[in-house]
């Protein structure tokens, strides 16, 4: 890289940076070694909960009622769909095709609101219909009242994410669109892209502990 | 109004020279890493006092047995847990975050940290988090179930207040604000250095403050997961029963989980200690570290095992012996490293020509200090001698020689160590002096008869105490008082020191050799004036001034 020059004169090396990638990745890197963490904590109390002796934990199969596993398993779908098409925003930019960039953001953002809308119609479905006792202190479930709370507390956790992910692909599109993004600031839309690969893998590990298993 | 100082302490705009709000607005709208650390340090300097204050209430309150000044014993039993939050989340490691914003970009040759405004955003979340967490005293709701939270006396069965919720959701947020300030610090280093530096020639403050990072980085987030967890359960009871065995949850869960946090916590609170002293400790020894690469590796080593020895601090809760043996073996482990870090601060100071300022008093004491608690450390990693002393004030003691004796110390050392480089002026020798001599001497009256104290059996936490505890607590007392006191000899110190000081020079101790040494006291804005240049590293027993000895070039 030319930048790594020894040739330049010292002053233009304000600002360099040592591992040759931008701040902002290896921000974005450490930030998501940290949800990394904040997720594998709320996984690991699933893990103790649900594996503990006597806890009557019912079979995912059986627990969701008409949305089911099928449901969310589109919806799994759905997200990976809109990461491959962040991975197309990436290379269109770079090959320079703004406007096919911005159509593949779009897609993305829509991959990503479908998927929060289904998660919405689940909750309201297992909210209002398949677990009565949330409202209602004469009911009793009919298991372990952890595999709602930690299905609550890992879908919501990530739902948090989606949204968060979505505005912040909002503010990519909007960038892209007003020519602020311009074809050479892929480590934007690298960065973002990170983020929302994140979003999509951690789903599928959240998905795997709480419906398949 | 009139300011004398030089860099970046003057005023950046004409009218900031006139309007001393706009001068204020500067400093806390400041996206410079030196300035934000100096708000770190006045914030930290204010929760120092108020959890002082704290502390000297538990202390005077337990002067005597009977219940004296406090009439009402659920507020007392609030006061141990607010003190040590005080202190820990909002003294001891904001401290440490300040200085360093202050001196590792510094260090390593950059103009600021990796990212300025994030560093801001991380400052001030912290004012909000403290005002949440300490709320419960505007309300009249004091959550008392001590630092660690742990249920069933946190949930809204144990502590249906208004107070308890503020706390918790306060917790969170200082959390959200480490992890910030954590990823800050990791980009600057790693992605920040100037030319020539590589990761094993990092000055081993700067060393310290990226393993602390991943400390924060990897432990943090669990205990905020934890703590989610507890909010759930406190907002939606008979909803969510994550650690409520009434609803097939589990207590001890809870415990794993803060103490996977709050093991590392307590490296988070040692290791840029660690790294100041050794900073200190090779000016004032005139030597270069020994054992720097060894210096290094038992800090890796240090972070590594601590994520690996949380459940020592659950030995009395009935996990299965296997378990308690194999996190005793791992715990006493920690001691090798630990160990090693002394010996080689030792042997940096065997045959140098040693001057002792009070930055170097301070970094000595702290390495006989804190080889008692280190020490107190492995006799309750015992499992049987924990069994006996788990919940005395053995445990107050050891907490208070590691974190009193060592990260006070220690920050003591760094700050009157920069201090001249932060204000460009030198504070006054014989008030530090004085202020060294009653610390050190008072935290021992304070504490360490904490030891006996336990052995005997006095438990922890608790507002009466049988009669014969009377004198030792009496000496505790007092200690305490002089403790307290004592720093306010700091704080005055400091105070004048920083507009009527004597002026410092660059390299204020003379022997300085890292990249702060080099730019002018106070430094200007952007710190270097052009690119600082690093010249492979020369790790030989001379001085800067002899051939040979340099370790770097940065020629203004
Ligand atoms: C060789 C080093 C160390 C060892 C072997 C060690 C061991 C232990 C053990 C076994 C306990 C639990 C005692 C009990 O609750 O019954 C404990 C408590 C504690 N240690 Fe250490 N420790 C060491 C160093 C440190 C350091 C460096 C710090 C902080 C800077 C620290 C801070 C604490 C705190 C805050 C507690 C009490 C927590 C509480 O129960 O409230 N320790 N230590
Ligand atoms: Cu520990």
């Amino acid at each position: 890289m030319a930048s790594q020059n020894a040739s330049l004169a010292a002053d233009s090396m304000v600002g360099e940076e040592s591992l040759g990638v931008t701040n902002g990745k290896l921000g974005m890197w450490a930030f998501l070694v940290m949800d990394a963490m904040t997720f594998a904590g709320l996984l690991a109390g699933y893990a103790r909960l649900r594996w503990t002796p006597g806890s009557d934990w019912p079979l995912p199969i059986e627990a969701f009622g008409f949305t089911g596993i099928q449901l969310t398993a589109l919806n799994t779908f759905i997200l990976i769909c809109s990461s491959v098409s962040m991975v197309h925003v990436l290379a269109e930019q770079m090959r320079g095709n703004m406007e096919r960039a911005r159509k593949w953001m779009l897609f993305t953002i829509v991959g990503g609101l479908i998927f929060l809308g289904i998660q919405g119609f689940e909750w309201t479905h297992l909210i209002m219909d398949m677990w009565p006792y949330l409202f209602d202190e004469g009911y009793e479930a009919a298991y372990s009242v952890n595999f709602a709370a930690t299905f609550f507390i890992l879908t919501g956790f990530h739902g948090l994410h989606v949204s968060v992910g979505v505005i912040y692909n909002v503010i990519i599109y909007l960038g892209l669109r007003s020519g602020k993004i311009t074809k050479d600031d892929t480590s934007v839309v690298e960065i973002a892209g990170l983020y929302w690969h994140f979003v999509d893998l951690v789903w599928i590990l959240v998905f795997t502990f709480v419906y398949l298993i | 109004m009139e300011i004398k100082a030089k860099g970046y302490l003057s005023p950046l705009s004409e009218e900031a020279k006139t309007s001393l709000w706009v001068y204020l607005k500067e400093w806390m709208c400041t996206t410079d890493a030196k300035r934000i650390g100096v708000l770190y340090l006045i914030f930290a300097t204010f929760m120092a006092i108020w959890g002082g204050i704290l502390s000297v209430i538990i202390r005077l309150e337990l002067a005597q047995a009977g219940p004296d000044i406090i009439t009402d014993a659920a507020f007392y039993n609030a006061l141990p847990g607010m003190h040590a939050t005080a202190m820990i989340f909002f003294f001891i490691i904001p401290a440490f975050t300040g200085v360093a914003n202050f001196i590792v970009p510094i260090q390593i040759g950059a103009p600021d940290m990796a990212f300025p405004k994030l560093n801001l955003a991380a400052f001030w979340i912290l004012p909000p988090a403290a005002i949440l967490t300490f709320a419960g005293f505007f309300m009249n709701s004091l959550p008392e179930f001590g630092w660690t939270a742990y249920p069933p006396l946190s949930n809204s069965v144990y502590s249906p207040i208004w107070g308890a919720d503020f706390w918790v959701v306060g917790l969170i947020l200082v959390g959200v604000s480490s992890t910030l300030g954590a990823v800050n610090f990791l980009a600057t280093v790693f992605n920040m250095r100037c030319k020539g530096m590589k990761m094993f020639q990092l000055p081993l403050f700067t060393w310290a403050m990226t393993v602390t990072s991943f400390l924060i980085l990897a432990a943090t987030p669990v205990l905020t997961s934890a703590l989610l967890m507890l909010t759930f359960e406190r907002m939606f009871p008979g909803v969510f029963y994550f650690f409520n065995p009434a609803g097939g949850g589990d207590p001890i869960l809870y415990q794993h989980l803060f103490w996977f946090y709050s093991h590392p916590a307590v490296y988070i609170m040692i290791l840029p200690g660690f790294g100041m002293v050794s900073e200190v400790i090779q000016v004032f020894s005139r030597k270069h570290i020994f054992g720097y690469v060894l210096m290094v590796w038992s800090m890796i080593a240090i972070a590594v095992l601590g994520f690996l020895v949380w459940a020592h601090h659950m030995f009395a809760t009935g996990i299965a012996l296997e378990i308690r043996v194999g996190f005793m073996f791992l715990t006493m482990l920690i001691a090798v490293p630990t160990g090693i870090k002394i010996f080689s601060w030792l042997a940096t100071m065997w045959g140098g020509s040693i001057k002792f300022d009070t930055p170097m008093l301070f970094a000595a004491a702290f390495l006989a200090m804190f080889t008692i608690g280190g020490l107190s450390g492995v006799v309750v990693a015992a499992v049987p001698v924990d069994i006996q002393l788990h919940d005395t004030y053995y445990v107050v003691a050891h907490i208070h020689y590691v974190l009193v004796a060592g990260s006070l110390m220690t920050a003591f050392a760094g700050v009157y160590f920069w201090f001249p480089k932060m204000t460009g002026r030198f504070y006054n020798e014989l008030l530090g002096k004085v202020h060294f001599w009653l610390t050190a001497i008072f935290i021992n009256v304070t504490f360490f008869i904490q030891h006996w104290l336990g052995m005997k059996g006095m438990p922890r936490r608790y507002y009466d105490y049988d009669p014969a505890f009377e004198l030792a607590n009496l000496i505790s007392s007092v200690g305490s008082v002089v403790l307290f006191l004592a720093q306010f000899i700091f704080i005055a110190n400091m105070l004048w020191s920083w507009r009527k000081g004597k002026v410092a020079e660059d390299n204020a101790w003379k022997d300085g050799f890292t990249l702060e040494w080099q730019i002018t006291s106070p430094p200007d804005h952007h710190n270097f004036h052009h690119e600082p240049y690093w010249k492979p590293l020369v790790r030989q027993h001379v001085g800067p001034d002899q051939p040979g000895g340099l370790w770097h070039r940065y020629d203004d």
